[in-house]
C-alpha cells in the first residue's frame, strides 16, 4: 500500500512544558522519520527530550508546533477519539517494567488490543496465540505474568505490541530491568520484528543494545545533534571475519 | 596479542604445519586479528629454539610439521592459568587524543568526544550485525570475540559520555579560573590555564592506570 511512506513521521517538532519562568523546552524543532522494516534507536543524556519524542510518537501527548504523522495520518489534527483508535490499530508501547496486567495471561494480554478495536474475544485470542507461537512463545499462552521471568514477560509485551495492523512499536528502555543476555535476547525479538517489517523506535541509554538499530540518533537539548550513518563495511571488517 | 602462546595452544590438537596454523588461528578467532605467514614461520622457529615445539619429519608434500613438547605442553596449561596482564596498559590513542585537545588552543574537545561517540557506536552497529550473522551460523568462539569487541566498544562509549558530562561541569568552572588567570598574569604569575590542565591530565591519566 503505502510503499515508501514513512511509519513515523514528526516534522519540525517543539514542545515545551510549563510557563512563566518555569518554561523548559523539552523539544527544539526535532525531525525525525522511521521507515517500515526499521529500527531507530534514541540515546541522550537525562532531560535530553528521548521520553518527550516517544509519547509525542505515541499520541499521548500534543505537541507545541510540528506535525507527528502517524501511517500518514497528523495525529495534531484528529480528535481524541481518533487518536485513541490510531493508537489501538497502528502503535504498540513496550516499557521497562513490561507493563503487562497481573490478572490476565499471555495470551489475553496480547489479545487485549485487538479486543478494544472490536474484535470477538474468540478471534483476537487466535491471533494471539498464533502471534506467541511466531515468536516461539507459544508454551506461555496461558501463564500470568507473575509465573514468567523478566525477559518473557519483556518478550510478550512485544507481541503485544505489534498484534494485529499495528507496525509501529516505541520502545522505552525495555531492557532496563533485564540481565544482559535476557536483554540481549529482548533486543533480537524488536529486530526480528524490524527486519519482518514493523517500524520501530527504541529509547535507551545502553549503547550495546541501540546498536541493534538500523541508525542511532543522538538527542542533546532536545535537538538530534548526531546520527550514525548507513550500515557499513560489515563484509569488509574485521580482515576475514565475515567471510 | 601473544602469538607465542597461541601457536602453542592450536598445536595442543595435534601436530600442523605453519599455513595451517595461521588459518587455524584465523578461523577460531573469528579472523579478527590476521596473521601473516611469515609471523607464523618465524615464532615457530623461536619456539623450536626454546624447546617448546619439535618439528617431525615432512609429509609427502613436504610440509614441515610441529608438535608439542613436553615443556610446550606445560607452557600452554601455565598461559590459560595465568591471567593476561593488565597492568601495562597499551597506549591508548584516544585517551591521549582526549588529553591533547584539552590542551591545545582552537580544538573544541566536546566536538572530538562526540564525533568519537558516533564513530564508535557505528562500529558497535557493525558487530552486532556480524554477532547476528555468528549466531546464525553457531559458531560460538567468534561469537565471544565479537562479545569482548562490543563490551569494549561499550566501555569506550560510556567513557565518552563521561568526559562529556564532565567536559560541561569543567567548562562551568573554567570560565570562572579564566577570570582570576587574567587576574595572577597582570600580577606576574607566568604558569598558564593550558599548562595547569595539562599537567593535570596527564597525572591522572598516570594515576588511573594503576
Amino acid at each position: 500500500m503505502s510503499g515508501t511512506r514513512p511509519v513515523l513521521e514528526l516534522l519540525d517538532i517543539t514542545r515545551v512544558h510549563g510557563t512563566g519562568g518555569n518554561v523548559v523546552h523539552a523539544l527544539r524543532g526535532l525531525t525525525l522519520s522511521v521507515r517500515a522494516g526499521e529500527l531507530v534507536a534514541v540515546m541522550g543524556p537525562s532531560g535530553s527530550g528521548k521520553s518527550t519524542l516517544l509519547t509525542l510518537a505515541g499520541g499521548l501527548d500534543d505537541p507545541t508546533s510540528g506535525q507527528v504523522m502517524v501511517e500518514g495520518a497528523d495525529l495534531a489534527v484528529m480528535s481524541r477519539s481518533q487518536r485513541a483508535q490510531v493508537r489501538r490499530r497502528s502503535v504498540g508501547y513496550v516499557f521497562q517494567d513490561f507493563n503487562l496486567i497481573p490478572a490476565l495471561t499471555a495470551a489475553e494480554n496480547v489479545a487485549l488490543p485487538r479486543e478494544l478495536g472490536g474484535l470477538s474475544s474468540r478471534k483476537a485470542r487466535r491471533e494471539a496465540v498464533a502471534s506467541l507461537a511466531e515468536l516461539d512463545l507459544a508454551e506461555l499462552a496461558d501463564r500470568f505474568p507473575d509465573d514468567m521471568s523478566g525477559g518473557q514477560q519483556q518478550r510478550v509485551a512485544i507481541a503485544r505490541a505489534l498484534i494485529g495492523p499495528r507496525r509501529l512499536v516505541l520502545a522505552d528502555e525495555p531492557t532496563g530491568a533485564l540481565d544482559s543476555a535476557t536483554g540481549e535476547s529482548v533486543l533480537r525479538l524488536l529486530r526480528a520484528r524490524c527486519d519482518a517489517g514493523a517500524a520501530g523506535v527504541l529509547v535507551t541509554h545502553e549503547a550495546r543494545h541501540a546498536a541493534w538499530a538500523d541508525r542511532v540518533v543522538f538527542l542533546r537539548d532536545g535537538l538530534v545533534v548526531d546520527e550514525t550513518g548507513p550500515p557499513a563495511r560489515v563484509d569488509s571488517l574485521l580482515g576475514l571475519g565475515a567471510q | 596479542m601473544s602469538i607465542r602462546h597461541s601457536l602453542l595452544a592450536l598445536l595442543e590438537s595435534g601436530p600442523m604445519y605453519g599455513y595451517q596454523l595461521r588459518t587455524e588461528f584465523e578461523a577460531r578467532t573469528g579472523g579478527t586479528w590476521p596473521l601473516n605467514v611469515g609471523q607464523v614461520y618465524t615464532t615457530l622457529a623461536r619456539l623450536e629454539r626454546d624447546h617448546l615445539v619439535q618439528a617431525v619429519s615432512a609429509d609427502a608434500e613436504g610440509q614441515q610439521h610441529y608438535r608439542l613438547t613436553d615443556a610446550g605442553r606445560q607452557a600452554v596449561a601455565g598461559w590459560f592459568r595465568t591471567p593476561v596482564d593488565r597492568t601495562a596498559p597499551p597506549r591508548d590513542e584516544l585517551a591521549i587524543k582526549l588529553a591533547l585537545a584539552l590542551t591545545t588552543p582552537g580544538i573544541d574537545v566536546e566536538d572530538v568526544v562526540r564525533r568519537q561517540r558516533t564513530a564508535t557506536v557505528q562500529t558497535l552497529q557493525d558487530y552486532t550485525r556480524l554477532k547476528t550473522r555468528a549466531d546464525d551460523a553457531g559458531d560460538i568462539a567468534w561469537l565471544l570475540v565479537l562479545d569482548s569487541l562490543v563490551f569494549q566498544a561499550e566501555a569506550e562509549i560510556r567513557w565518552l559520555d563521561h568526559c562529556e558530562a564532565r567536559l560541561v561541569r569543567y567548562g562551568a568552572h573554567r570560565s570562572e579560573v579564566t577570570r582570576t588567570e587574567a587576574a595572577a598574569t597582570r600580577t606576574g604569575h607566568a604558569e598558564t590555564l593550558s599548562e595547569r590542565a595539562g599537567a593535570r591530565v596527564s597525572a591522572a591519566i598516570k594515576g588511573g592506570r594503576r
